[in-house]
């Protein structure tokens, strides 16, 4: 088999990855003054929707139909908001992009303003990321310098700034609504929809939120065409119409316990087992996995153990990480594509609790099922692990999870569904182990710490 | 006499041709009295108020959504040094790490130690899980924090 090329991090090793030169060098910005000269707005969005792009952000909403949704003939202002607040927990393929190879992401920012007629991109960035803060201002500045940024780019009449702005450490901002009303400088609670960011989005402009991935794949798109991009990854299922497919490649992150946590480019559908042993170095310290979270936090986590139904030999450890391979088992979704390994030691009553606690602090209070719900499920894993679980424990946890989070309907956004997600697919998959837990009333070692987060 | 220097005001006002709307820098004119004055003062939400056009509790209601800001009364110290407790983090030690940080710094998370110079926070996850445990020095990430490394790091901040 011959091995990958990676494309998006292509040039992440290089020295000064960053300036605009080594960029200019290896080819950058030619295809963004080709598509000036030569094409129209119409024919990049046409690429990009043929080319069978998914959003890289968590939904996978197809990116080239999401433009669509624009208003025909509108006079604008029309805005670009890239959504830079990777904030889903074990994510950070958006932060090696950001701070290695700025121009790629901005070269696709570039593409996708001019192709949605956009004169004004928002780079709203977690206030977390202070070095891809900088390197990206720094890469911004270059392209005022050198003119491809500002009035009248290139003699070409398309007039496009870049802004950076910052968040303030809120996981909600990363909800395209709740970075919209952020942005305008509110509380970011997100908004009730329709209508649709594409209809009235940002100063109640249309508007399009697009993930930082994304706009590396426009740019590598644009560049090298829809027959690479769609030689990468997986065809729609023919057995589900309602499948757009998996093409391209796409930047896995692997955390948790393994020997190599890193960032990898590969084509979509690589197997979480293949991830985890082969790109990730194993599990650490000669142990096995036990759980794996595909895709960050809200996806939930599968049990690698846990065979295959009609497929022999195999386990959960086996799916795909398509966008279609982790709803296989009972999981919500690809999500960000961030893989975190739980090994065999660990107790999941511990990674729970952990989980619990992320979306409690982290939900923005506006809707009462996400607020009480998660606060909930919270008090209840922190019973568990300090040994006075109840046997109706974990029925309360399931009923909770299943409930807090069907949009549309009890929620705003999606937040609750997500943090419904790990629960629940946490207790039908280790309740051998949550059971045990309770009956034995065993403590969490973590228990014994007085650290003002244990309380 | 307003609590905000005149050049923290044109940096804000610098900001205004950026967004279609004035309420749009609040988080931008936050960042900068936060970082400069280590908090924002009530006063400072009152001129804020005014160079964008806006009640001072439009500013305020902005600002309590993210526990991020010191309010008046509570401050800053020189450093802030945020441990992460996210789930990549906590499998590789992120809790016994707080906990360390804690006693070292004989403050819990929140809190600024007695000279001034840091103030502890953990924080939720940071995307650094390929350095995990990792902590966030202001803005800045640092990998593969070992209790060793934590202490250098403290002692370094504490010169």
């Amino acid at each position: 088999m011959a091995t990958f090329e990676p494309t998006l991090l292509a040039r992440i090793a290089k020295p000064n990855s960053g300036k605009l030169e080594g960029y200019r060098n290896d080819g950058g910005y030619a295809t963004f003054e080709k598509v000036l000269k030569d094409k129209q707005p119409l024919d990049v969005v046409t690429q990009v929707k043929d080319s069978g792009l998914r959003g890289r952000g968590g939904a996978g909403f197809p990116c080239g139909l999401k433009w669509t949704f624009l208003p025909k003939d509108h006079p604008g202002p029309i805005y670009l908001c890239i959504n830079a607040d990777e904030s889903e927990p074990c994510t950070y393929n958006n932060r090696i992009l950001m701070e290695k190879d700025p121009h790629q992401v901005l070269e696709g920012i570039m593409l996708s303003c001019y192709a949605i007629k956009s004169q004004c991109a928002y780079f709203y960035i977690r206030y977390e990321y202070g070095t891809a803060y900088r390197t990206l201002q720094a890469a911004i500045d270059e392209l005022y310098a050198a003119g491809l940024l500002g009035k009248n780019i290139k003699g070409s009449g398309f007039t496009l700034d870049i802004f950076l702005h910052r968040g303030a450490g809120a996981y909600i901002c990363g909800e395209e609504t709740g970075l919209i009303e952020s942005l305008e400088g509110k509380r970011a609670w997100p908004r009730i929809k329709p209508p649709f960011p594409a209809i009235e989005g940002a100063f109640r402009k249309p508007t399009i939120v697009n993930n930082v991935e994304t706009m590396a794949c426009v740019t590598q798109i644009m560049k090298k065409g829809n027959d690479w991009f769609k030689s990468l990854g997986v065809p729609p299922d023919p057995k589900n119409p309602r499948d757009a497919g998996s093409y391209g490649p796409k930047l896995y992150t692997i955390a948790g316990h393994v020997n190599e946590p890193k960032c990898v480019e590969l084509p979509m559908g690589v197997t979480c087992r293949d991830l985890v042993e082969k790109h990730g170095g194993g599990v650490w310290k000669g142990r096995k996995a036990k759980s794996v979270n595909p895709g960050g936090l809200s996806m939930g986590f599968i049990d690698v153990n846990a065979p295959l139904k009609g497929e022999d030999g195999k386990t959960e450890y086996d799916i795909p990480l398509d966008f279609n391979g982790p709803g296989k088992v009972g999981c919500l979704g690809l999500g960000t594509a961030a893989i975190c390994v739980v090994d065999d030691q660990t107790s999941m009553v511990d990674v729970l609790h952990n989980v619990c606690q992320f979306f409690s602090h982290e939900s923005c209070g506006q809707c009462t099922p996400c607020r009480e719900g998660t606060g909930w499920m919270l008090k209840i894993t922190d019973r568990l692990r300090r040994g006075l679980g109840r046997r109706e424990d974990l029925d309360i946890l399931v009923d909770v999870a299943d409930r807090i989070g069907i949009i549309p309907g009890t929620t705003i956004c999606g937040l609750s569904d997500g943090a419904g997600w790990p629960v629940k697919t946490a207790i039908r998959k280790f309740r051998a182990e949550f059971e045990a837990a309770i009956k034995d009333g065993t403590k969490s070692a973590y228990t014994k710490l007085q650290m003002a987060a244990a309380h | 006499m307003g609590v905000l220097s005149e050049d923290i005001k044109d940096r804000i006002k610098a900001y205004i041709p950026r967004y279609p709307r004035k309420q749009a820098v609040t988080l931008p004119a936050l960042h900068m009295v936060h970082d400069e004055y280590r908090t924002v003062s009530n006063e400072a939400i009152v001129e804020i108020a005014e160079l964008l056009d806006l009640h001072p509790s439009e500013v305020h209601d902005t600002m309590s959504f993210y526990a991020f800001f010191k309010t008046d009364g509570d401050k800053l110290g020189q450093t802030r040094l945020w441990v992460c407790r996210g789930l990549a983090c906590m499998l590789r030690g992120a809790y016994e790490l707080i906990e360390h940080c804690e006693k070292k710094l004989d403050v819990h998370c929140g809190h600024t130690t007695k000279d001034g110079k840091i103030t502890l926070e953990f924080a939720e996850c940071i995307g650094a899980c390929d350095g995990a445990p990792a902590c966030l020095k202001n803005d800045v990430h640092v990998m593969n924090v070992t209790h060793d490394a934590a202490d250098k790091l403290i002692a370094e901040l504490k010169n």
